[in-house]
């Protein structure tokens, strides 16, 4: 499994010499644990149901060298109405010209991280500060060997943005295998507030992959509503980790569709360290043709009188297989807490496949705990009152399917962006082409 | 309008119905009574397309058509509705969006012009203030924590608006206090039309003081064994089924 991660390192120039001491100390250390640790394999326990051998046939080319000048029309593949503030990388390379980052309101501090680190290389360090731990280690510390960009976004304490903050990652063809590597930073200081909307658009044909590590730090009695709408091109390959820190009295409040890339694998891990801290993680996977998709939430209840809800839905069709991780741990010390993970699923063929595996550890005491997982068909009962009321069968089969996960939606603001949503998720269920006629 | 010969249905492999014959009329009021397990439910089933309901011999003619070719939505597209006996919750399914789905896929398969919000929403009023029923209902998941009673009335609420020609009610009645059963039988009897006939299922007679029925069959072991006027149900309540049983066996000594 190393060979990827060996070409990958070979094909990329390496980041400017002008990176802070400290910065190309942790690239070269990064870049030699990447080389004796490889790609997750089947050894890997949290790795098992998902394979990343397609990749050792690629070679792709590290970063797009024309991107900051192709083409590319994002129109209609966009989110409407998310009006504010937008930072956009085509084939990962920061995009000028495509993001709106003039006249940012008061205390929004939105940037390539490349700019940080050439003007403020101390600050940027929360974006490397823990990356390299724990779970897809060798993909982690490739991103920190190769990663020189991505987004940065700070929000000052007590600021209270009101238009969501747009992020925006696209594809486009390049006529070759591409591979892409960003990292990620967002902090909002104490009682801050704001919406970012988080979303993967592509075009390519061509294999992309596409590898991201973030980090983000909710600071006391802050929020974050953090929305994320995944339609990477089916050639794409796309990974992500995600690690956030909530302090006192923080929300966070997550909302994932994972709808596109032929493969892709999401990892988030939530920190609930202050008191108080709270988390809502919503998210559905709808998939169809042969795509996978495999998304791991890891929360750990820190502190005391912490609450989690994590709640998701998966879809399978055809061939495509659909897998779920969801691990809470409630710590020593963390008592009061109040923890909800819920997992349902549903085969629509027989050929297609779910994997779920939720897991709750619990350490503390006067915790209230629920978890559950569920993997079944639609139910016959209800699609034959729904066609004896004449509804054709497929309309119905779709109906129900979209009733099964569109909850998920249901506290996304404003309206406009969850019925935006709704569509995108709608537009990409199962066809039931193979119902019989 | 239905014209139902000898109909014999297996379900899992065993015989409910065997040799069921029934002609309703349009405009007419049928009355299907008959004990628990005699293949009344089957009946509702086999009419408005269920699958797992295989017919081994016989024939259903509505409206001059092969019923029992066409699948379930067409089925009610040319008219027939079936209030169920269990009417199915369907979370995350709202009421009016269904319901508006449900009236334009009919309408289109008709050949008809689909209705737009405005006057889909204006039908669904009209329809509301007839039947005396709140219009909370609307913004509801379909059946979805409704009691016995409210699934009832959202039934009798959904026939109203897609307003077929053949509506088969299945015990709709089993499970109404008296103030419930007063208003199903009320929309019942406001929609009583000289085009439209419906088949009221029931096992115990109380529903037809309130819709009069034209006919009243008795249903036992799968087949029509008794049929009469409105007064064949009050005998049936005065008696019992035992009484149908008696008469059938010194029938056939």
């Amino acid at each position: 499994m190393n060979a990827f991660v060996r070409s990958q390192l070979d094909a990329a120039t390496r980041p400017a010499q002008s990176a802070p001491g400290w910065l190309h100390e942790l690239r070269e250390a990064a870049r030699l644990g990447a080389e004796a640790t490889g790609l997750p394999g089947p050894r890997d326990e949290a790795w098992k149901y998902t394979q990343l051998k397609a990749l050792q046939s690629l070679s792709p080319v590290v970063g797009d060298p024309d991107a900051g000048e192709r083409a590319v029309a994002l129109d209609g593949l966009l989110l409407d109405g998310v009006t504010g503030p937008r930072l956009v990388f085509l084939n990962g390379t920061f995009r000028p010209d495509l993001s709106r980052l003039a006249e940012l309101p008061t205390g929004v501090d939105l940037r390539p991280l490349a700019a940080v680190l050439d003007r403020e290389p101390e600050r940027a360090r929360v974006a490397f500060a823990n990356g390299d731990d724990e779970h897809g280690v060798g993909l982690a510390q490739l991103n920190t060997a190769l990663a020189s960009d991505g987004v940065w976004l700070h929000i000052a304490p007590g600021t209270l943005v009101e238009q969501p903050i747009h992020l925006v990652f696209a594809g486009a063809e390049t006529g070759s295998d591409l591979a892409w590597h960003l990292r990620h930073a967002i902090t909002l200081g104490a009682g801050a507030s704001a919406t970012v909307v988080e979303q993967h658009v592509g075009l390519a044909e061509s294999a992309q992959f596409g590898n991201i590590v973030e980090s983000l730090r909710i600071g006391a009695r802050a929020s974050l509503r953090h929305v994320r709408l995944q339609q990477s091109p089916l050639a794409a390959t796309l990974v992500s980790r995600s690690s956030a820190r909530l302090d006192v009295d923080s929300v966070l409040e997550s909302v994932a569709l994972e709808l596109g890339a032929g493969l892709s694998r999401r990892d988030v891990q939530v920190l609930l360290e202050g008191s108080g801290a709270s988390l809502d993680a919503r998210g559905a996977t709808a998939l169809r043709g042969r795509q996978h998709a495999d998304s791991h939430y890891e929360v750990r209840h820190i502190a005391r009188d912490t609450r989690c809800d994590v709640r998701w839905r998966g879809i399978a069709d055809d061939r495509a297989r659909a897998v779920f991780g969801g691990t809470i741990v409630v710590e020593v010390g963390a008592d009061g807490s109040d923890a909800r993970l819920s997992n349902k699923n549903l085969l629509l063929s027989p050929h297609a496949e779910i994997d779920t595996r939720p897991v709750l550890e619990i350490h503390a005491d006067e915790v209230k705990a629920a978890h559950g997982a569920t993997v079944g068909r639609l139910d016959d009962n209800a699609l034959f009152y729904l066609r004896s009321r004449g509804v054709p069968e497929v309309q119905a089969r779709t109906m129900l399917t979209y009733a099964f996960c569109a909850d998920v939606l249901s506290g996304v603001e404003p309206e406009s962006l969850r019925a935006q949503l709704g569509a995108r998720l709608a537009a990409h269920l199962p066809q039931q082409s193979e119902v019989d006629a | 309008m239905l014209s139902i010969t000898n109909l014999h249905v297996r379900v899992a492999g065993k015989e409910i119905l065997k040799g069921l014959s029934l002609e309703v009329a349009a405009g007419e009021v049928h009355a299907i009574m008959g004990p628990n397990g005699a293949g009344k439910s089957t009946l509702g089933y086999v009419l408005a397309g269920r699958e797992g309901y295989e017919v081994t011999a016989g024939s259903v003619v509505y409206q001059g058509e092969d019923l029992l070719a066409l699948p379930p939505e067409q089925r009610a597209a040319r008219g027939v509705f079936l209030a169920f006996q269990y009417p199915v919750e369907i979370p995350g399914v709202n009421n009016t969006y269904f319901l508006r789905a449900a009236l334009n896929a009919q309408r289109r398969a008709r050949g008809e012009a689909e209705l737009d919000s405005m006057q889909f929403l204006k039908r669904v009023r009209e329809k509301l203030r007839v039947l005396h029923i709140s219009d909370e209902l609307l913004h509801r998941a379909v059946n979805e924590g409704f009691s016995g009673g409210e699934k009832k009335r959202n039934e009798i609420f959904q026939m109203a608006v897609l307003e077929p020609q053949l509506a088969i009610l299945d015990e709709t009645d089993s499970g109404l206090d008296i103030d419930a059963l007063k208003l199903v039988a009320d929309g019942v009897n406001k929609l009583r039309d000289p085009a439209r006939a419906f088949v009221v299922i029931t096992h115990y007679q109380r529903l037809l003081d309130y819709i009069v029925p034209d006919r009243v069959h008795v249903l036992d072991q799968g087949r029509i064994v008794q049929s009469g006027d409105k007064d064949l149900a009050l005998k049936l309540e005065d008696q019992g089924y035992a009484w149908i049983r008696e008469r059938q066996l010194a029938g056939a000594a």
